[in-house]
């Protein structure tokens, strides 16, 4: 359908300035936070209600357009990268936080809804919004809803699909649904399950209805500097053999702190190989005892500053370097790639090893952030795009340590997801029967292929066709019959 | 034998049984039982199955069947018992990968030692796919979140045989769809589950149960509040009622000095008459359970009810007026502040109708639903046990794709699917 006609359709329906078709301005979501992928979209409808979202997705639906949804835009796998041929559905005018149910432990909001906003909201009534991505003030619920996106403290409270109850949803086809809500368990298959973290392939929410998770009593929160990264392994292996499991449990390297030092002079122990911050929560008097033993795991696999946090602020400034870790870097290196796989704890020593041989043999500086609890590496690859070769080298490094992961039995993404970035990763760590069986769910709820196509799945798939193996260009597609996502 | 087809009778390497009466599934009866014993076998009788258009219903120890609705057709029972091989503990990791057809007694046991556990309880007998597959939880729910929020990872096999995986072993991991919830509390219909990775949690030192006498929904109420809202975190709170009155109380556990303290704030805060004690109220954990429907000469009919979770008092307050009505009794037993539970409707066939359209208006009113999991056939008969459900096209959609010949489970679950 030409473009023209199409604005001016929406347009009728969501209103003359919702919706841009100006280049300039086009270009001002031509990527999100993975900005080496660029496309600028055919259109773009900023929706400011459910009903805006489900006509722009009927619409689209009516001519087979594709459609891609987006947040606040801070997604790094090029999840929210948009589709040449399609409209974008900007979410981030749905902002408001439209219930906050203190009595049933649950608020009710806008996809475009910030993540600190919700905690910040609803701290004054005891709670808070537990899954935490490190991009929380700028991110989105509903882009969290759709990466699954974690954070530090997923390993105690769970991940945004254990915190997710309710969507109201849109459906490639244009009806809005509701899955779930309030209560648990909704009669039925758990769509709600298969659509938290389905990366906006399945539809677009545009209400999210999510647990509020009471605060604390307590917090300690430590800092420990040990001289190398296989000390604060050692003591992230103690804590948990303990049968300790912290609120949250992060460890830096020597580079990390350096970009962090650089950046917002955080003020971590000089000379440190690798920090690890440790963060206890709970019943007044149970943290007060297992804080103590979180210290002594620590002194016994030698580390050589202990700092203990006296009051939020100086919890705050822990968090401050750890948090600017990814921004940071750009103070060390002119260039560099966010990696986010994950590896079985335990595993952890050798695979920081072998990154470290990686980065040896190739050159290439390697800045390790992550969540040491949960195994979720966030190997930062350091590069200078203006030197020949180095980017392609940086890349080789970054896609080593995913198969590094693969191979200690982990996953390619524990929280940025798969998007455009790694779809030709899937193969290495699914076979083509699973990534078929996924393809299955996929077609039951978009057999037109619309919703944010080309994103998770590395091999074009029609719905309709047989599960099994499949090469080059499908010869429905190729012959113009039908078309591939 | 019934002259079984040749493929099937391949594919499980001999253990293929004529089913015998005990075998039937809420009275449609099988012509086979098919145990095969490995994730392959699985598929090729799977395989088989489709190709000669024979129905199937998996199987663990069989402790669930009743749920549902019964099969539209049946030819095989596709029981999953021998597929009970522990396949990895990773204590350090805290993981486990386990065949399903390991009981999940056994598995508390595999990891006992190691100071873990499933956060799945009570451990009862059945198996651990027969646990995922119904979705079953217990009162750790609270603390360790549902079956859905602990499996990690499924290998699954589809109607057409081909096997799937979902998830892995780690906990943190967003790489495709989550194959695993859709899965879990499916009834069979979409697929096979034979194996699951868990994520475990470590057993705390110390344990405590504060409990409280209440004498009303409102007291309830109250205490059910105070307790979801308690910065002592409790574990798990849990309800017994029956006419009018009951128990609420709540789990505490932590760090063996500490968890007294904590237990002591808890009653504290419940007001007079709340108790520390060192082990759970009897009833703590327990199925109201309807093992003979008939016992009491009427129609014992097991409701598992959803609910919001300050709905906790107008539910147990229409769940009274229930039982005061002629001709039936109603109990209840859950997990208020998680919002689940299961009421048990004792009474005269068409008072425990009218008590179950009663209780679901009642569910619904608080946000939730009502499932009919156990009852007579004359009971059965005139209720819909899975109640409406939204989305109803879209899971339509999902079972025609996953099952396009209707293979598994035809008819067993919600809308007829």
């Amino acid at each position: 359908m030409d473009t023209d006609v199409l604005a001016r359709r929406l347009r009728a329906l969501v209103g003359e300035h919702a919706v841009i078709t100006d280049r300039q301005q086009l270009r001002t979501y031509e990527c999100d936070g993975l900005t080496h992928y660029k496309v600028v979209p055919a259109l773009v409808v900023l929706a400011e209600t459910t009903v805006h979202v489900a006509a722009a997705v009927t619409e689209c639906a009516r001519e087979g357009i594709p459609f891609v949804a987006r947040g606040s835009g801070t997604g790094l796998s090029g999840g929210a990268l948009p589709h040449a041929d399609g409209v974008l559905i900007v979410l981030s005018r749905m902002r408001q936080i439209l219930e906050v149910d203190r009595a049933n432990q649950r608020a009710v909001v806008e996809p475009g809804v910030i993540n600190l906003q919700l905690s910040d909201t609803t701290r004054s009534e005891g709670y808070y919004y537990a899954p935490d991505p490190s991009s929380q003030q700028v991110c989105s619920i509903g882009g969290n809803v759709a990466e699954n996106s974690g954070g530090a403290h997923c390993l105690k409270y769970g991940f945004t699909t254990n915190h997710v109850t309710g969507l109201e949803f849109v459906t490639p086809r244009g009806d809005v649904v509701v899955l779930g809500g309030k209560a648990p368990d909704p009669t039925g298959y758990d769509l709600l399950g298969a659509v938290v973290g389905s990366e906006g392939t399945l539809g677009v929410a545009t209400q999210v209805t999510v647990r509020l998770t009471r605060t604390p009593e307590d917090v300690s929160t430590l800092l420990a500097a040990f001289a190398s990264t296989d000390q604060a392994g050692a003591a992230v292996s103690a804590i948990i053999g303990a049968g300790v499991i912290p609120a949250a449990i992060e460890m830096m390297d020597a580079l990390a702190i350096e970009a962090a030092e650089e950046a917002v002079h955080c003020d971590y122990p000089a000379g440190a190989g690798a920090v690890l911050i440790v963060e206890i929560d709970g019943p007044a008097a149970d943290v007060q005892h297992v804080f103590a033993e979180v210290e002594r795991h620590c002194r016994e696999a030698d580390a050589f500053e202990i700092r203990i946090a006296a009051d939020d602020a100086e919890r705050a400034l822990f968090w401050k370097g750890r948090k600017s870790a990814f921004a940071a870097v750009g103070r060390i290196s002119p260039d560099y790639i966010v990696q986010d796989g994950v590896i079985p704890r335990t595993a952890l020593p050798e695979v920081l090893r072998q990154i470290a041989a990686l980065s040896t043999d190739s050159g290439v500086r390697v800045a390790n952030v992550f969540h040491a609890g949960d195994g979720n590496l966030h190997p930062l690859v350091l590069f200078d795009e203006s030197r020949p070769g180095e980017g392609e080298r940086a890349e080789e490094v970054s896609g080593a340590i995913l198969d590094l992961c693969i191979e200690h039995g982990g996953s390619i993404t524990g929280e940025h997801g798969v998007g455009s970035d790694k779809a030709k990763f899937m193969p290495r760590m699914f076979t083509d029967d699973d990534l078929d069986t996924m393809q299955l769910v996929r077609c039951a709820f978009d057999p037109d292929s619309i919703s944010n196509p080309g994103k998770i799945f590395p091999t074009p798939r029609l719905c309709g066709e047989r599960p099994g193996r499949h090469q080059g260009v499908h010869p429905l597609a190729e012959s113009g019959v039908a078309e591939v996502f | 034998m019934a002259a079984a087809p040749e493929a099937l009778l391949r594919a499980c390497d001999g253990y293929l049984t004529e089913a015998s009466d005990d075998d039937a599934v809420l009275g449609m009866a099988p012509r086979w039982v098919a145990s095969p014993g490995t994730t392959a076998q699985v598929s090729a009788v799977m395989a088989a199955a489709t190709a000669d258009g024979l129905a199937v219903v998996p199987r663990g120890t069989g402790s669930k069947l009743g749920w549902g609705n019964p099969p539209r057709r049946l030819d095989v029972v596709l029981d999953t018992t021998r597929l009970d091989t522990l396949v990895e503990h990773a204590a350090g990791d805290l993981i486990l990968v386990t065949g399903a057809g390991r009981r999940l007694t056994a598995l508390q046991d595999d990891v006992a030692g190691s100071g873990q556990r499933l956060g799945i309880d009570p451990t009862r007998s059945g198996t651990i796919g027969g646990t995922v597959a119904t979705g079953t939880s217990g009162p750790m729910r609270l603390r360790h979140g549902a079956v859905r929020d602990l499996v990690i990872g499924m290998t699954l096999v589809r109607a057409d045989g081909v096997v799937a995986k979902s998830g892995g072993k780690v906990v943190k991991n967003v790489a495709g769809y989550d194959l695993a919830k859709l899965l879990t509390g499916s009834f069979g219909t979409l697929g096979v589950i034979t194996e699951v990775a868990f994520r475990l949690h470590p057993v705390p030192p110390a344990r405590r149960w504060v409990t409280l006498a209440v004498d009303g929904p409102e007291q309830a109420q109250a205490a059910v509040q105070e307790l979801a809202h308690s910065q002592q975190a409790p574990v798990a709170v849990e309800v017994d009622w029956a006419e009018g009155r009951g128990e609420v109380s709540a789990l505490l556990e932590g760090h063996a000095d500490a968890t007294e303290d904590c237990a002591e704030t808890v009653a504290r805060g419940l007001g007079d008459g709340a108790r520390v004690d060192d082990h759970a109220p009897d009833w703590w954990g327990t199925d109201l359970g309807a093992a003979d429907l008939h016992a009491d000469g009427a129609g014992r009919t097991l409701v598992r009810t959803t609910h919001e979770i300050a709905g906790t008092g107008p539910l147990l307050g229409s769940i009274t007026s229930l039982s005061e009505a002629p001709g039936v009794s109603a109990a209840y037993r859950g997990s208020p502040a998680v919002g689940v539970g299961c009421a048990l409707l004792v009474g005269e066939v068409d008072a425990v109708v009218a008590a179950t359209e009663g209780l679901r208006a009642a569910a619904a009113a608080v946000g939730g639903a009502a499932v009919v999991l156990e009852a007579p056939d004359d009971v059965r008969a005139r209720v819909d046990v899975w109640g409406p459900a939204t989305a109803l096209d879209l899971m339509r959609s999902v079972k025609a794709r996953f099952d396009p010949e209707g293979t598994l489970a035809p008819g067993r679950f919600v809308g007829g699917i």
